[in-house]
């Protein structure tokens, strides 16, 4: 049957519509059990005892007299869990408790369970570990500069991470057919996802000899992985479970060593072990925003068409891997998706340092350097003497098309975006002509609907849906998926809903469940949307399918006339001919047996195949535009946003205010990082996190957050269920630039580093008073040696996605 | 093991209307009886620090953060949890608003809002936005950017004044 | 789940049996009220008394009285909701109630207590830290360790005086009620604040506040300026409490400049009062004063926010301070 995507080219009844959440009743009424809700009998407790330096090898670690507190049932160290694992393939340098050496503060090296925390607590101080200090690595220059001592024993050298070259067409030559060419240096300060939730997770080992982790995880399967190895357990022996989480935003994506700690407790004791990280914990599992240093520079022909860029990132990667090679490449992908860059050179490094590892947030890897390319765009165009709007506009990727460095768009609504959001905000009569104090920005930027491909390299589906029809007329979906609060677990009851012609509150969801559930590689990448949904799609046709046989069988109607709404199959010609949707169960049950199908769904490949390519590529890319208008306080230096006007394409939207309510999340969180979040180490006293709570790491308040416009364009991408892009993510993209655009538009000051907080305004203004330059910002970047280019002939110049041969390259240079 | 002298303090206090007698270890907060002795999971918590608004409950009708108050200072008090705010299994307005809109996304900020509006509700019918802003201003969520928790409340005072209120359209679809 | 360590918890109904509860119990004891401070400290391990003595059952600790013209007597266990509600103290003390709302939180302001703010512990981010988080840096000189890592050569604590209601009760000339088992005194509040981040009050651990005596207006024209990150929950990093009395002609005769959240005590800036004495309030004056607040306000790194702008913030927020007073009548 063909992927009519619904009835019949009837109007839909559940897509674009606002149904209720299928767990919001019991999110308003207590009821939703996250993981610390969770209590077993005979459950024990753990605490993890964490390293108070920085870098230093363990000599030494005593557990005697922590085992011989009352309470206490197991004390475990890293020669328990010896096996490393890590989210990436490529960067297994996890352990669940240190071995011999300890990277930052807060690297458990003991775990403790015992029969209730607080006695978990008071064995804390009674274990004894010997460090010997090593010098600590704790800036970007440290990791670039200093090779010992290293961090880890693996990377690119000393230590550096990753290093990346990729140059697509000639730069050079680019450059050379400019009007103009400017360099600008960006700094875009770490942050963290904050969720109000802490880590939580609970182990049982049953009495059948398995093992069962629930946990508050957006990755169960990669969970399960890890578990599996590490844990030296068939994986067909481990269940993981994630917990509705509570709040996630990238920030529990990884395995974490506490999920390992507690199964390996719950093997060792029999009973089940629970943990739940208190706030500085979480700040030290992280894997949040990288600080990113950047440098770009960019020609342009008189009217703002892109003649080359070329963009250099440095990212202080933390002291573990996590996702950071992928969080390097992010950091050169998407510059070519908004606007037409036809020659384009990326160079990117990331370094170890002495602290919490950084990894995805929100937009990983793309808010920097989406910040660094817009706030350099707003300078090139008042320098050539054009609109900020009209370089943009006039110079759009465009729809269906492959960038220079091999990257698919489908759909391409940016035009759309900006144009609303210009006229909705009255920005003609607004820009460089508010009072001085007052003024707007302006920014646009583009997000993935899911990575094309998954963390681990294999030729399977990344979300598979099954779908159970019961003879009374009961549907049950199940898939792999993790609601962390964008409502995956609704969009699969309404694309099944929508395709059956039932109600989304009569189908029965179950979710993230290794045991019951097919994989969904997890909530990542804003790819739940556009891959469960495209994998529950092909579920419920496969079943609408069978029914439509049956009922047409029995309807004597041709197959073609068959629609299913209101929850009866019926003729199309003779609507009041039909049966109850349970009853067509009925039929299709008595005919093909058991009703059950399944529907997966596998990114299309990429054009890029060069060395690389793996990282950017998406089924499908959103976009959004902001303007942002701002008070400054010259005299303080203190940042107000008033207003912002936003515009997003999400193709279609599966339920508007759901997709509301991420674009005025992801606002939310934009605005905290532009103005005052940060993550700030002291690396005079210990590298410490200067603030690990939740009253100095200043996430905004219902008094920060600013009033907000949303404009939903709608403009159905083929890849799309429906249509459906994503939304989860993109729209925080262009809230920093287009807040420090404001600012310039009202005092006059560039702000080239995020937060823009009230000091570096304001000693921007005092250098603006002085006749100095008037901006606050990095001023250059560490010198380094990069690595030849890999040279990949742009599609323009007639490339094939593949990289030229090393030896071309040479004999050219 | 020395033979501990655990002694456990033994509490009574109504909570959700009901009166409750209720042992615990007596420096536990009230965060931690409702969830741990009295297995009323429903109330959250984020820091226990009285830095984030998640565990509030309300105390004789007064929103409170109960991971700083003693389970033995809630002697005789009235508690209301979340599991307490709907008639049976008819929600409050605000639940209802709240569900509506998707004020509630991860859901793990929602107990500690919908019971600080309750009680901005029952002192004020009629708050304006900048009312409604200043008293959710001790609870943070870092899901919804709040204009949709603002929205939802506005929505289910409304309600409660006896007015047949719809959300504007563009709560629901964004602006044309 | 950060826990309370364990403690003896008593419950005190009377101000005697509280006094006397804390006199039985000795050094280990601490009163506690609203427990906004207390309970997060504790659980921190920053405080960790054996014993802990509540307050807020005393009847006679939420009692208000009076009006602007006889002063007001506050009781000390009095929240700080009930404060910024209270019609009398929002009709003649407006800068009290207004400082309060500034306090943190709605939530958290129907549990503290304005006894509680006037002796909030001295902060510093060194100090308002887990247990595990001092110990990494080897703690510091106000709990278990040896050094102020603010100062690191300093003999003395640098943790920050961080009420709201402390700079304002100095510039009002408030009195506070300190009752023991043994004594019964009424001191400045000015008198009440030492400056070092370890032992910050005048005040004997036995004590007990009981009232803040608020003196009666006679024309006092006051106002509080709060600098914090964000419009909830934060510290101010930066308070200026100004209290003016000014002439008929418009001569202000007597000045009070109070500048909170820069040192472990407030300050007042003596400098700045005698730009202001004998002269009209204009801007000239106004300038005077806010440059004399800016040469003594030397906030060190232990708040949010750089020190140095912090420092800077002291000439318009004292600007603004005395530019409102200027216009209001």
């Amino acid at each position: 049957m063909a992927m009519n995507n619904g009835n019949n080219g009837r109007p839909h009844k559940v897509i674009g519509k606002p149904f209720r959440k299928v767990d919001a009743r019991a999110k308003c009424n207590g009821q939703t059990r996250f993981a610390d809700d969770i209590s077993l009998p005979r459950m024990l407790y753990c605490k993890l005892l964490r390293s108070p330096v920085p870098h230093a090898l363990i000599k030494r670690i005593d557990t005697t007299r922590a085992r011989q507190l009352p309470g206490v049932v197991a004390v475990i160290t890293g020669s328990d869990l010896p096996i490393p694992y890590g989210i990436l393939p490529v960067s297994q340098d996890e352990h669940a408790l240190c071995i011999d050496k300890v990277r930052m503060i807060g690297d458990p090296v003991a775990a403790i369970a015992a029969v209730d925390e607080d006695t978990a607590f008071e064995a804390m101080d009674l274990i004894e570990v010997e460090y010997e200090r090593l010098k600590t690595i704790s800036t970007i220059e440290e990791g670039v500069y200093v090779d010992e001592p290293r961090i880890h024993e693996y990377g690119d050298g000393g230590n550096i991470h990753k290093r990346v070259s990729l140059e697509f067409g000639d730069v050079d030559e680019g450059f050379a057919e400019a009007d103009h060419v400017r360099e600008d240096v960006f700094f875009y300060e770490g942050n963290t996802h904050l969720p109000l939730e802490q880590h939580a997770a609970v182990a049982h080992f049953d009495a059948d000899n398995k093992l069962t982790l629930w946990s508050a995880t957006q990755t169960p399967h990669y969970v399960h992985r890890a578990l599996a190895k590490v844990l030296g357990l068939p994986a067909a022996h481990i269940r993981v479970i994630a917990t509705p989480n509570g709040g996630g935003f990238g920030g529990k994506s990884d395995p974490f060593n506490h999920e390992v700690v507690v199964a390996k407790l719950a093997m060792m004791t029999g009973r089940p072990v629970k943990i739940t990280l208190t706030r500085e914990e979480v700040f030290y599992c992280h894997r949040g925003r990288h600080p990113v240093l950047m440098w770009v520079k960019t020609g342009v022909k008189r009217d703002g068409a892109i003649t080359a860029m070329h963009f250099r990132t440095f990212l202080d990667g933390g002291a573990y891997g996590s996702y950071g090679v992928a969080s390097t490449f992010y950091t050169g992908a998407l510059q070519t998706v908004t606007y037409n860059v036809p020659r384009y050179k990326f160079e990117g490094v990331r370094v170890f340092t002495n602290k919490p590892p950084c990894g995805p947030k929100r937009g990983h890897g793309t808010p920097q350097p989406r910040f660094a390319l817009e706030a350099h765009l707003d300078k090139i165009a008042e320098e050539i003497g054009i609109s900020p709007v009209d370089i943009r506009r006039r110079h759009l990727a465009p729809a269906f098309s492959v960038t220079a460095n091999y990257l698919r768009i489908g759909s391409m609504g940016l035009g759309a975006c900006i144009d609303k959001i210009i006229e909705a905000s009255d920005w003609q009569n607004k820009f460089r002509r508010l009072p001085y104090g007052k003024g707007v920005g302006f920014a646009c930027s583009s997000y993935l609907c899911g990575a094309g491909l998954p963390i681990y390299w294999n030729n399977m589906p990344h979300s598979g849906v099954q779908l159970r029809l019961d003879r009374q007329g009961g549907v049950c979906v199940l898939c792999g998926s993790t609601d962390i609060g964008q409502g995956s677990d609704s969009i699969l009851a309404y694309i099944v809903a929508e395709v059956l012609g039932i109600d989304p509150f009569d189908i029965r969801v179950v979710t993230a469940d290794t045991d019951l559930t097919p994989v969904d590689l997890g909530s990542y990448s804003s790819r739940v949307t556009l891959m469960t949904g495209n994998a529950a799609l092909q579920a419920a046709e496969r079943a609408r399918e069978l029914l439509t046989i049956a009922v047409a069988e029995k309807l004597n109607v041709p197959i073609e006339n068959i629609a299913f709404a209101e929850r009866r199959a019926f003729d199309v010609e003779n609507p009041e001919v039909g049966v109850s949707f349970a009853e067509a169960v009925v039929l299709a049950e008595s005919k093909f047996g058991t009703i059950g199908t399944v529907g997966s769904y596998t990114p299309p490949r990429s054009p890029g195949k060069f060395k690389g390519a793996g990282v950017g590529p998406s089924p499908a890319y959103s976009y959004s535009a902001a303007v942002v208008e701002v008070g400054v306080d010259p005299e303080t230096g203190i940042v107000t946003v008033e207003r912002c006007w936003i515009a997003h394409d999400i193709g279609q939207s599966i339920n508007p205010v759901l997709v509301m309510g991420q674009v005025e999340g992801s606002v939310y969180m934009g605005l905290g990082e532009a103005l005052m979040e940060e993550m700030t180490y002291r690396a005079n006293r210990n590298v410490v996190h200067k603030f690990p709570s939740m009253l100095e790491y200043k996430s905004p308040t219902t008094l920060e957050m600013c009033d907000v416009k949303t404009f939903l364009i709608e403009d159905p991408d083929p890849n799309g269920p429906f249509g459906a892009k994503e939304v989860g993510q993109g729209p925080l993209l262009p809230v920093p630039p287009a807040v420090v655009n404001a600012i310039y538009d009202a005092v006059g000051v560039r702000i080239d580093e995020v937060p823009a907080t009230p000091e570096k305004v304001l000693a921007a203004l005092r250098a603006k008073q002085q006749g100095k330059d008037a901006r606050f910002g990095p001023k250059s970047i560490p010198e380094i040696e990069w690595p030849a280019p890999l040279k990949v002939p742009t599609p323009a110049e007639g490339g094939d996605g593949k990289e030229l041969p090393r030896l071309a390259v040479h004999v050219k240079d | 093991m020395p033979k501990a002298k655990k002694q456990k303090a033994h509490v009574r206090l109504t909570i959700n209307r009901e009166e409750v007698e209720v042992a615990f270890a007596p420096h536990k907060t009230l965060l931690e009886v409702l969830r741990e002795d009295l297995a009323l999971t429903g109330t959250k918590h984020g820091c226990e620090l009285g830095e984030c608004g998640v565990c509030t409950v309300l105390v004789d009708g007064q929103p409170v953060l109960s991971c700083l108050m003693l389970g033995l200072d809630a002697e005789g008090r009235a508690v209301t949890t979340i599991e307490g705010m709907a008639e049976g299994n008819e929600l409050h307005p605000l639940q209802e608003t709240f569900a509506d809109l998707g004020a509630a996304q991860c859901g793990y900020c929602t107990p500690g809002f919908l019971l600080t509006a309750q009680e901005l509700l029952e002192k004020n019918p009629s708050p304006s936005r900048a009312e409604i802003q200043e008293a959710l201003s001790g609870n943070l969520c870092r899901c919804t950017g709040y204009i949709k928790i603002y929205e939802a409340v506005e929505l289910a005072a409304a309600r409660m004044r006896g007015e047949q209120a719809e959300p504007a359209k563009e709560i629901i679809y964004g602006y044309e | 789940m950060m826990r309370l360590p364990k403690f003896e918890y008593r419950v005190a109904k009377k101000i005697g049996d509280a006094v006397k509860m804390m006199a039985d119990a000795g050094a280990d004891a601490m009163f506690v009220a609203g427990g906004t401070d207390l309970y997060p400290n504790m659980k921190r391990r920053q405080q960790t008394p054996r014993t802990v003595i509540s307050v807020t059952r005393i009847r006679d600790l939420h009692e208000i009285n009076g009006d602007g013209q006889s002063g007001m007597v506050i009781g000390a266990s009095v929240t700080l909701t009930e404060l910024c509600n209270h019609p009398i103290i929002n009709r003649d003390y407006p800068v009290v109630a207004n400082a309060a709302r500034l306090i943190s939180t709605p939530i958290l302001r129907n549990m503290g207590t304005i006894g509680g703010n006037l002796l909030l512990d001295t902060r510093c981010n060194y100090y308002d830290q887990n247990y595990e988080w001092r110990r990494g840096i080897n703690f510091c000189m106000k709990k278990d360790g040896d050094i102020c890592w603010v100062a690191p050569s300093s003999p003395k604590c640098w943790a920050v005086q961080s009420s709201d209601l402390a700079p304002v009760m100095v510039a009002l000339g408030a009195k506070l009620r300190l009752v023991s088992s043994v004594t019964d005194r009424l001191v400045d509040a000015a008198g009440l604040y030492n400056n070092d981040g370890i032992s910050y009050l005048h005040k004997m651990p036995g004590e007990l506040m009981t009232e803040i005596h608020l003196p009666p207006v006679n024309g006092t024209r006051a106002v509080y300026k709060k600098l914090r990150r964000r419009g909830a929950f934060d510290f101010p990093v930066l308070g200026v409490a100004a209290a003016l009395d000014v002439d008929r002609d418009g001569t202000v005769k007597h000045a009070r400049l109070i500048l909170g959240g820069v040192a472990p005590a407030p300050l007042a800036v003596e400098e700045a009062a005698a730009h202001l004495v004998g002269k009209p309030l204009d801007r000239e004056a106004i300038a005077a004063a806010a440059e004399a607040a800016y040469l003594k306000a030397r906030p060190l790194d232990n708040t949010d926010f750089v020190m140095g702008w912090r420092k800077q913030m002291a000439r318009p927020f004292v600007t603004r301070a005395l530019e409102e007073l200027r216009h209001c009548r």
